[in-house]
């Protein structure tokens, strides 16, 4: 450079050359903001996702929370109901954990009869890592006092849709966290400021954003969410209720749909791994389409519940390849392959899909997906 | 001098650290209990937390036809959002299944709580108790499940047996 740079700003932005380095949206007939953002995983690397790229959901809106008149009422089975201030929270001791999100519509796609046309985004994208800090629940509720016969808590967003989800006590006494800070700043408005439950490993929606209120309840509260919606509709016609951890999983960013390969030589098979369960162990690569497959190199540290970047470096010879990666968790399970999952669970959900996905990468380059 | 403040900081910081191992800081504040009543806006299975308030399904026909018809359709046949009645018999077999209040949802009450809290989506909160009685009444009557001269009020909604009741299987790992 021959001339001096542009000035200070206050808040640091990506370079204007990442412009394409953006979520992609839809939102539900008639609104603006009520559907689903996705993380462009195919552009990025590491573990963690920058907070402007994190996933989202929402089920009537951002809302805009003064943080000063934001309170959290904890009530119900308790000795001592009470109210807390953001500023009251921020006064606790905190603890930090980096710990993935999940929706559990991720990958739901992947239960339809044919391969859809996209890439990692639209795929997968709705599963987000981020390190998370803020008050550890069980401090509050000791706080409160809790009945002895309270099995449940009923957490309740401030949005517009009172977004409510009941949550098993054993959870809440164990990680649960009232994050107040995202990847170090205060959590993004579309990720629940001034205040989100963090369950670490339980499916995205139990995560209430923008958490106002905490029922500490006998039985759960039976919400919209928690039977209409996320249960797993099985082919008898029953659905399996209050799957709450994700099961391992793991896909490939790069090489992934929209990255086109420029010629034969040598690539590095990178990727991400997660468990609701705990930490991943190992994560297999195919380039074959599952006949034979190469253990990946996990990058450091490997946390529970967390994602983990995997990476092997593979000498494409120009033809045709199906590229896939297959995790297994410290718990000893193995991620299925679709049909596998897709036999024992059937085809009428679009929930917690976590079967091997598929990328064939063509003579010309091209990477798209396809079942094998 | 220097000496001293720097043990005098010490000190304090041994004290602040076991006390704070043994409790929080205990700044949570009483809450009232009409107070908890305005915030308590969840309604269990078994019916705790419903309102007084009435409605019928006429009423409720009423109500639909001037604040919910447009997402859901005539009759509660969805489009552009969530089919609301029908799907009965669809959920095994061969094809999608059509999952709506009536196939599907195993709780009456569950209708009282989203509808008060969440419904209409353009203007939430904004329907009064009788009113989502009545929006309630409407799609039980729309699915066949109440009849039409059925009152739904604190007694009525939570005793409304849901097709789908049974249909529920509690999920644990490896089964």
């Amino acid at each position: 450079m021959r001339e001096p740079g542009s000035p200070f700003v206050g808040y640091g932005q990506p370079s204007r050359f990442e412009a394409k380095v953006v979520r992609i949206f839809t939102s539900a007939p008639g609104t603006t903001g009520t559907g689903a953002s996705r993380t462009p995983h195919h552009l990025l690397n590491g573990a963690i996702t920058p907070s402007g790229l994190h996933f989202e959901r929402h089920h009537s809106g951002i809302p805009d929370i003064d943080p000063d008149r934001h309170r959290l009422l904890i009530h119900g089975l308790v000795k001592r109901p009470l109210v807390f201030t953001l500023e009251a929270l921020a006064r606790y001791p905190m603890v930090s954990r980096i710990a993935f999100i999940e929706c559990g519509g991720n990958s739901g796609a992947l239960y339809q009869k044919n391969a859809v046309a996209g890439g990692v985004q639209a795929l997968h994208g709705l599963v987000s890592c981020a390190e998370w800090t803020g008050v550890r629940l069980a401090d509050l509720l000791d706080e409160v006092g809790v009945d002895p016969k309270a099995q449940w808590i009923l957490a309740e967003g401030a949005d517009a849709a009172g977004m409510s989800r009941s949550v098993p006590m054993a959870k809440a006494m164990d990680d649960a966290i009232l994050a107040l800070y995202q990847n170090g700043e205060r959590i993004r408005p579309s990720n629940g400021y001034p205040l989100r439950l963090l369950l670490p490993g339980y499916e995205g929606n139990m995560n209430v954003k923008w958490l106002r209120r905490i029922k500490v309840t006998q039985g759960p509260t039976m919400t919209k969410d928690e039977t209409s919606k996320y249960t797993i509709s099985l082919p008898d016609g029953k659905a399996l209720q209050f799957v709450f951890p994700i099961e391992a999983k793991s896909v490939i960013t790069q090489p992934s749909p929209g990255l086109v390969m420029k010629g034969a030589g040598l690539y590095e098979i990178s990727g991400l791994a997660w468990s609701g369960y705990g930490k991943i162990g190992t994560v297999d690569v195919s380039a074959d389409g599952g006949t034979s497959w190469a253990p990946a190199a996990l990058q450091q540290p490997v946390l529970a519940k967390a994602l983990t970047r995997f990476r092997i470096a593979w000498r494409w010879n120009g033809g045709p390849a199906i590229l896939q990666s297959r995790a297994t968790d410290e718990s000893g399970y193995v991620q299925p392959t679709r049909a596998l999952l897709i036999a024992e669970r059937g085809m009428k959900t679009i929930y917690h899909f976590n079967g091997i996905a598929s990328w064939a990468v063509g003579e010309n380059g091209e990477v798209t997906h396809v079942y094998a | 001098m220097r000496n001293r403040r720097v043990a005098a900081a010490s000190a304090s910081l041994v004290l602040l650290s076991s006390a704070a191992l043994a409790e929080g800081p205990g700044l949570g504040r009483a809450a009232a209990p009409d107070e908890i009543a305005s915030w308590d806006i969840s309604i269990a299975p078994d019916g705790a937390g419903l309102p007084p308030g009435r409605g019928t399904p006429k009423q409720g026909k009423a109500v639909y036809t001037e604040k919910c018809v447009a997402c859901h359709g005539e009759n509660g046949a969805g489009k552009p959002n969530d089919q609301l009645a029908g799907g009965r018999g669809s959920l095994s077999g061969e094809q999608a299944p059509v999952k709506t209040v009536g196939s599907f949802w195993p709780y009456a009450t569950t209708l009282f709580d989203y509808i008060r809290r969440a419904m209409p989506l353009t203007a939430p909160k904004s329907l009064g108790d009788d009113e989502v009685y009545a929006v309630s009444a409407y799609i039980l009557r729309l699915n066949g499940i109440i009849g039409e001269a059925d009152v739904m009020d604190a007694q009525a909604l939570p005793q409304v047996q849901m097709p789908n009741r049974d249909g529920f299987i509690v999920f644990s790992r490896g089964k």
